[in-house]
């Protein structure tokens, strides 16, 4: 037996600076996510002597003599707890919002790549459509519509980030489609649903991660966004953008408390751009070479 | 040309058709009965069934579909319910505040991203194209409101506090300062263009570091082709090279740019809006949503839509003047 096969693709990863750089500060991020609130304990809801816990600067103790890390907010709050706890939130809303419309997006360009003909011109002409509507102003339109929260979030965000997995998805399905392996498995009697399941997607997937990466950071920041409109993950549940939204009006008494939960969104979204950058330059020399 | 862009022309229409009907099925998905919302908790059956009969409510969705259509192009966008004034009203008073903010900052957007893109693909590997790239890559990743905050806290709390001349302590709230209706017409302009500073520049750094990002790698690539090396070998000098023959292919896939950067300025300047406080329909679409006034939501979203495909129909216009092989309909 030789050792475990590696894909080609995870080491020209591994040797790309930018994407050692990138996949470094999510893992940090989501082991702090997933770590730190058991290390420090979840935040605490109660409040006690509120004016005299408040605003605490970073690197700061209060009366009790409690270390802040990164100071406390305008209730008293530890900063950096909240933030790890936001962190789960925020993360796993990305994620499972970029997971939503990574299926559909598939699952519409897989169908009408393969299908081709009238089929294929409808699902196209949906998702030209869906791209021409603008994405914040759609968002507002459905939390209108429904009550807003996590799950609502999810699936909105799900629902309008589709379109660039499902054109290139489909872009890749029609020419493996005349591709001779996939001809010959036809010849050997699979159905069209195995060959596109086991034949076609595994290799029309690959583009598509790319827009899966920047696909997450998107989600990340736009999450952020609703919430900070207050329209979004719902205090006391902290996430990064209710925690930037608490912290704007006292920007100029305590900027870290808004300062701390952007610098993350910041550093989430340059990450996982990082990360798709190198994946495509990868992409791009394997399919040259 | 014209038949090319009259293709355009009715793909543009089955697009807004479409996202009216998303609209129209969002509406009857949503839970809630709309006549409660708009008689209150307090109305009796009779009126209830009196008002649901008025609305169509009673009649077979196919049938309210066409009348909601035809109501809909026809210019009838119902009444708010916050308000109680027509939504046309709500959103006519807010659409100019809107146009004004995007315009200019779109225009801002492209000058600045090809005159930044141009000036580091003619300089390549140098400190200043360096520099430029991670500015751009950082605002890029910055979200438009922690980079709208990010500017009230320098230049409206800051210049305060710095003392700075009185011409960089800018406002950070609404379209104009107070009394400004009893100022003489020049500096009521004033007044207005200073309250534009912060949003405009907020929307127009993130647009211009996608724009300019775009921009570099097209003319890097340009400046590869043969037939710069050919205007070169016959003598032509260097500007104009760049100018003539460079640039203007390089901003071929950068007008095509517009059809993803419209919608997210409008994204934009919904955040924006807010923030700055300023008149425009993304803040009144963001007022309607907290007080679950879905017909301005619906109607916002249906005139943000539809200014994108018109955006969209005015780049392909614009490709085409600016590519001959696009003209031919190739």
């Amino acid at each position: 037996m030789s050792a475990p096969r590696v894909s080609p693709i995870v080491v020209t990863l591994w040797r790309d600076r930018r994407a050692r750089a990138g996949a470094a500060a999510v893992l940090v991020l989501a082991a702090a996510a997933v770590l730190g609130p058991l290390v420090i304990g979840a935040p605490s809801s109660e409040l006690g002597d509120v004016v005299a816990r408040r605003f605490v600067a970073p690197l700061g103790r209060t009366s009790d003599g409690a270390l802040h890390l990164l100071g406390t907010d305008r209730l008293g709050r530890d900063v950096l707890a909240r933030l790890l706890v936001g962190a789960r939130v925020s993360l796993a809303v990305g994620v499972l919002a970029a997971l939503v419309a990574m299926a559909v997006g598939t699952v519409g360009g897989a169908v009408a790549g393969y299908a081709g003909g009238a089929l294929d011109r409808a699902i196209i002409a949906v998702t030209d459509a869906a791209l021409a509507i603008p994405r914040v102003p759609f968002l507002l339109l459905l939390v209108a519509l429904f009550e807003p929260g996590v799950v609502v979030t999810i699936l909105a965000l799900g629902l309008t980030g589709w379109m660039t997995v499902a054109r290139l998805v489909r872009g890749e399905t029609r020419s493996l489609r005349a591709r001779p392996f996939v001809e010959a498995a036809h010849a050997l009697g699979a159905r069209p649903r195995r060959v596109v399941a086991v034949h076609i997607l595994p290799h029309a997937l690959r583009p598509a991660l790319v827009a899966a990466a920047l696909g997450v950071g998107n989600a990340v920041m736009l999450e952020a966004g609703l919430s900070f409109l207050g329209l979004g993950v719902q205090p006391p549940t902290p996430s990064w953008g209710n925690m930037i939204a608490s912290g704007r009006d006292a920007l100029m008494v305590a900027p870290w408390v808004a300062g701390a939960p952007a610098l993350m969104v910041a550093v989430v979204v340059s990450a996982l751009s990082l990360v798709a950058d190198a994946l495509e330059s990868a992409l791009a020399g394997e399919r040259s070479a | 040309m014209r038949s090319a862009l009259a293709g355009r022309l009715l793909l543009a229409v089955p697009t807004v058709l479409l996202v009216l009907t998303v609209t129209f099925a969002g509406l009857h998905l949503a839970p809630g009965d709309p006549v409660r919302l708009y008689l209150g908790p307090a109305a009796d059956q009779a009126a209830a069934a009196r008002a649901r009969r008025a609305l169509e409510l009673d009649r077979p969705l196919a049938v309210q579909y066409v009348g909601w259509l035809r109501r809909f192009v026809a210019g009838d966008w119902g009444v708010s319910i916050a308000q109680r004034r027509p939504v046309t009203r709500v959103l006519g008073d807010a659409l100019p505040a809107t146009l004004l903010l995007t315009g200019l900052s779109l225009l801002l957007t492209y000058a600045g991203g090809i005159a930044l893109g141009a000036a580091q693909a003619t300089r390549p590997r140098t400190g200043l194209d360096a520099a430029l790239t991670a500015l751009s890559a950082v605002l890029y990743a910055l979200p438009a409101y922690v980079l709208a905050l990010g500017l009230v806290l320098v230049f409206a709390y800051g210049a305060a506090l710095w003392d700075w001349p009185a011409a960089l302590r800018l406002p950070a709230l609404g379209a104009a300062g107070v009394g400004a209706e009893y100022l003489s017409p020049a500096a009521r302009l004033a007044d207005r263009l200073r309250h534009l500073v912060l949003p405009v520049a907020t929307l127009a750094l993130v647009g211009a570091a996608g724009v300019a990002r775009f921009v570099r790698a097209a003319m890097v690539d340009a400046l590869r082709q043969p037939f710069v090396r050919a205007a070169r070998a016959k003598g032509l000098k260097e500007g104009r090279v760049l100018a003539r023959h460079a640039l203007r292919t390089a901003l071929l896939p950068v007008i095509t740019l517009l059809g993803l950067q419209l919608p997210a300025l409008f994204s934009g300047v919904v955040f924006v809006e807010t923030i700055f406080a300023w008149p425009g329909m993304g803040r009144a679409a963001v007022e309607a949503v907290l007080a679950r006034d879905y017909p301005v939501v619906m109607a916002a979203t249906a005139v943000f839509a539809t200014l994108v495909v018109a955006g969209n129909l005015l780049a392909d216009a614009l490709a085409a003047l600016v590519d001959p092989r696009v003209r031919v309909g190739r």
